[in-house]
Parts: C-alpha cells; structure tokens; sequence
C-alpha cells in the first residue's frame, strides 16, 4: 500500500486484465469505449467526471472522446440515480396498453417526478423509449431486468418487498 | 426436429426450434441439429456457391430495408489487403420491433452458426454483434453460447479443423436508436457518438475502419444455415416472389395475445391477427395499423387483407419494414400516440442534420401543444409542411421515419386533430 491514500477512481485488477483482454479483440481501443463506460458505471454507480477521466488514461483517449460518448447515450449517467432504477417504456407498445397510468402511479406512490428519487435514495423513476419488449407490454426496466406485463399492483409488490429489506 | 426440405410444407424458419427447452445450451442446440451442416459448408463450399445460393434464395434484409442479401454480400471487394468485418446488427430499437431478442436468447446458435457461415463466405476473421445495450440478459446468453461454440472449436482457430479462423465478439450499445442505421453502427463500434455517415463510401467498401464490411440483422443472419442447407432454390420456393421466405412478425398493441409469429410471406394481415394473435382487444376491424414498425406510415382497416408482402404493403402505401405490426383498435388516441412517437424521434435524433434536428424537436413542440388542448387550425399545417419537409434532406431515414405518423394522423384522421384544438380556434 502506498503512503499516500489515492482518492481519485481507479479499476480493479481484475478489471484492468477484462479491459487488456476486451481491447484485444478489436482493431483499436477505443472500439472498448461503450464497454468499458459501462463496465465503470457498474463498478462505480454513475459516470462523474473524474470516472471519465479515468475511462479516457485507461483507453488512452482523450476526455472529449469519452465526453461525447458519455453525452450521446442516454444509458449512461453522469449523475447518481436511486438503488432501484426504474425504468417504465412508454413508447407505442407499452402506451397502448396502459404505460402513462402505470408511471403516474409509481410516480404517486413514491410521491416524486419523472426523473427524480426519493429522498432515501431508494428508487428513481424513469420513462424510457421502445425497450423491444412489445409483446410484455408495458415494460419496466428494473435496474436492467425486464419486468413485462407490470401492472400497479405487481409494481407496488416491488417495491414493498425492496423495502423489507428484499431483492427485486 | 428439422425444416422440411419440401418448401410447401415450410412454415417456419428462424423460429423452427424457439420452442424447446434450453436451446441455449449447445449440447441441446446440437441435438436438435444446430451446427449440423456447418462442416459441409466450411470444408465442400466456397464464397461464390455461397454467394450463390444467397442471391437465388431471395432473401431480403430482415432488418428494415429488404435488400437483397446475396446482393449485399457481393458488392464486398476481394483481395484488398485489408481485413473484411462482419457485423450483426442486434440494435433492435424500432419501436414496436422485438423480434431477433428471441433469436438471441433462446436460440443463440443458430445466430452463431449463420454468422460462421457469413463469415466464411466473406472471408471475415473478426466478426461483431451490437447489441443494444438494454438487452443485457440476452448478451449474456449470447456470451455464453459463445464461450460453449469456442470450447467445441466451432469458433476460434482452425474451426472444425478445417483453415478457416472467426472470432465473434459481443458488443453493447448504450440506448441510442440512430445506432441500428448502419453506418451509425459502425460508428458507434468505433467508440464514437453513433452519427451516420455519408454514402457512398458503402460500408461494403469502406465501413468498419476503412475497411470492407457487411452489416446484417440477426434475422437475416440467422436465415442462412437453412438456405445453405436446403438451397436458394428451395428459399425461393418459400413465401412469395419478390418476398422469399418466411418473416418474423412482432405484432403488439390492441391484440389479445401479442407476440412474435414466424408466417410465410403472403400470409394477409388479417390472418396473422386474427388467428395467430387472437384477434384485436375491442371492435372487429383496427383502426389503424403501422406495419412495419413506429416509422412506416400506417395502414387502414379497407388493409386488412393485405398480404405481407414487400410488394403488397408497398402497394398499399407503407413499408414492410421489420415486420413490427402495431395494432391500433378502435379505443386507440391516435393523437396522442402521434405525439408520442414525435417525442421518440425528437429524443432519437442524432442532431447532425438540420432538417431532422430542428424539424423533430419543432414537430414535437406542436404536438404537445395540439394534443393538450392548445393547438390551433394552422398547427395541422405547420406539422405537415415540416413533415414533408424533412423527408429524404437527410443523411439518414430517422427524419423520414419521425415524418410518417405525423403524415399519417392528419391524412387519415384530420377531424381527431380537430377534435383537440383549442376551442376558440374552431
């Protein structure tokens, strides 16, 4: 251990053998960029900048390269969200069958916005655009697991069950 | 189970195993005759059988566009010096479109097989499948299936012992529809914003870093292990002319039993809804229906015996497109769906165009303001004349497909629009 206690982000090495190996199978690195961003945003939660300057020395690109990335997909956060993502489609699919009454109940329910969280930092409610999943409409994202056919009441279990202290 | 070699008695392709359990796994895959054929095409064909075969078997892109494959795979230019890229196109994000997921996660190698066999005929060493970053479960499954292909040398070096080499890898996108275009695609696995770039250079000449490439979707890709097994003429044989084959349909909205249905082509519209997909929620005929995902102009209940056809629907004023059927029954708001999907494609545009970035964003403006109440009888003209005029100004089809609702709701339903106009405007 170095004397001096580093503050700053860094890899894991056990990431930073994923990342050498991942960049091997591409014609340049920065073909990593979309994975390795999401790898960061799973190790650290969100994309602040000093995780993007770390993404930018690994890769050795430059902070612009990763900031119009980072900008131009909307997976990736540069702001923290709650524990529980939830991520409700309401494109056409999932519209038609009931997804606008669905995010104003979540949204009454945990009593915030769109895009917010609540205050215990517990869950944020999103909409999100056509998450190909038509058939199980409408879909909730949960953190990235498709909850199909959600309905209020299966919502409200959810949520209910992540409040006890379960998973979701 | 195998596909009839009688093209009479085809009914399904890409889905003919979907059904049986844990398909995933290769040693199951195998039994049901995953891979089967592959030696035959990997050590008895060449490029210009394959190619062949590919162009008599009619098989259009099952992505969006119906070009023609073995076309396709012609224009790429041999012995260049550089390397030739394969990349699958599994950004599914037209909405409406949830097809070639299904593919993936419950029958990953027939991808796998179909791609080995592309790249055979291509002469690829590295091949690519951009998923769209939502679908993490289904890149899971696919690295899986991948790392049980590698371990069985159906990928990797020398493949089945025979002097062909493929390396397939796994890519997610990060939520950005632009990213299913092509070239945006290419640009995205470059690690840049996913921008589409001028054509030509065609990506079969210059794609991935300069380099000739083919982009296909998965279902198109996953087509080939039975094309090559049983011919193109046999594919020909299937479907329709000018429509070879069988298609998968992602039907959704006002249906009861919503779902993906694989139909020969010419099977009608009314077919498919009434007896595959248990017909629609209320009412005997839809009130509107958009065929071939969010960005094909919709289609009317005098349509609903149309054949699915690339022709047919042409015909009947739309596009096939991805075969993304989104059923509209008679409780249906088209305005406020049309306000919606302008929504979609205001978020959805990359910006690099003018016509498209500007026309989007003022398109959904108006629409807010029409669908709550606060619209005026000259906003029906503003939307349409910023319609028309982002159509074909642009690099790519994303302004096209955000103009199609809009054109749609004022020519088929002008008086629902007027229906929500601020009263004093009336």
């Amino acid at each position: 251990m170095s004397a001096v206690e580093n503050t700053s982000p860094q890899f894991s090495a056990e990431r930073l053998d994923e990342i050498k190996a991942l960049v091997a199978r591409y014609p340049a690195a920065r073909s990593a960029l979309l994975p390795v961003l999401h790898m960061a945003q799973e190790d650290f939660g969100y994309l602040s900048m000093d995780v993007q300057k770390l993404v930018a020395e690994t890769l050795d690109l430059h902070l612009m390269a990763v900031r119009e990335v980072v900008t131009f997909y909307t997976m990736f956060r540069e702001k923290p969200c709650g524990t529980y993502l939830l991520e409700v489609c309401t494109n056409a699919g999932c519209m038609l069958n009931g997804a606008d009454d669905l995010v104003r109940h979540l949204c009454d329910k945990l009593d915030i916005k769109v895009g917010q969280t609540t205050p215990d930092g517990m869950f944020t409610v999103t909409e999100v655009e056509c998450a190909g999943a038509c058939a199980g409409a409408p879909v909730v994202q949960v953190n990235n697991v498709y909850h199909e056919k959600a309905t209020a009441e299966s919502m409200d279990a959810l949520i209910t069950q992540v409040r006890a202290g379960g998973d979701a | 189970m195998a596909i009839s070699s009688d093209p009479k008695k085809v009914t399904r392709i890409c889905f003919d195993r979907i059904e049986i359990p844990n398909q995933n796994k290769l040693d199951v895959a195998r039994e049901n005759g995953a891979y089967k054929f592959l030696p035959t095409v990997l050590k008895t064909f060449d490029a210009d059988k394959i190619i062949d075969e590919m162009k008599t078997s009619g098989l259009r892109g099952r992505g969006g566009a119906g070009f023609p494959t073995g076309l396709k795979w012609s224009f790429v230019p041999r012995n260049t010096g550089k390397p030739t890229y394969l990349l699958c196109n599994a950004d599914e994000g037209e909405p409406g479109t949830f097809k070639d997921r299904d593919i993936m996660r419950f029958d990953p190698h027939l991808l796998i097989e179909g791609m080995i066999m592309a790249g055979f005929a291509l002469g690829v060493k590295d091949a690519y499948i951009y998923i769209r970053g939502e679908f993490l479960a289904e890149a899971n499954v696919l690295n899986e299936a991948i790392a049980e292909a590698y371990a069985a040398n159906l990928l990797g070096e020398k493949i089945l012992g025979t002097d062909y080499s493929m390396n397939l890898t796994v890519h997610r996108g990060a939520g950005a529809y632009v990213c299913g275009e092509e070239t945006a695609l290419i640009e995205s696995l470059e690690g840049r914003a996913g921008r589409p770039r001028f054509k030509p250079p065609f990506p079969a000449v210059e794609g991935f870093y300069q380099c000739p490439t083919v982009v296909n979707n998965v279902e198109t890709l996953s087509t080939v292990p039975a094309i090559l097994e049983h011919g193109g003429e046999w594919h020909a044989a299937i479907g329709r002319p000018n429509s070879a084959g069988c298609k998968l349909f992602s039907v959704s909205g006002h249906v009861n039993k919503p779902g993906n249905y694989e139909v020969p082509m010419g099977t009608t519209l009314r077919d498919l809804i009434e007896n595959h997909c248990g017909g629609l929620q209320h009412g005997t005929v839809p009130k509107a229906i958009i065929p071939g995902g969010s960005s094909t102009p919709w289609l009317m209940a005098e349509h609903y015996d149309v054949p699915l056809t690339y022709d047919d629907i042409m015909e009947a004023g739309s596009f096939l497109g991805s075969g993304a059927i989104i059923v509209m029954d008679e409780t249906a708001d088209v305005v406020a769906l049309t306000r919606r999907l302008s929504h979609f494609y205001a978020h959805e545009s990359c910006g690099q165009c003018t016509p498209c970035r500007e026309g989007t964003g003022w398109i959904e403006r108006v629409m807010n303001r029409v669908d709550g109440g606060q619209g005026c009888e000259g906003d029906m003209k503003v939307l349409e004349e910023a319609a028309e005029h982002m159509a074909g100004r642009t690099i790519c089809a994303l302004a096209e497909g955000g103009a199609a609702p809009i054109l749609s709701m004022l020519k088929h339903f002008p008086d629902e629009v007027r229906a929500k106009l601020k009263e004093s405007s009336q």
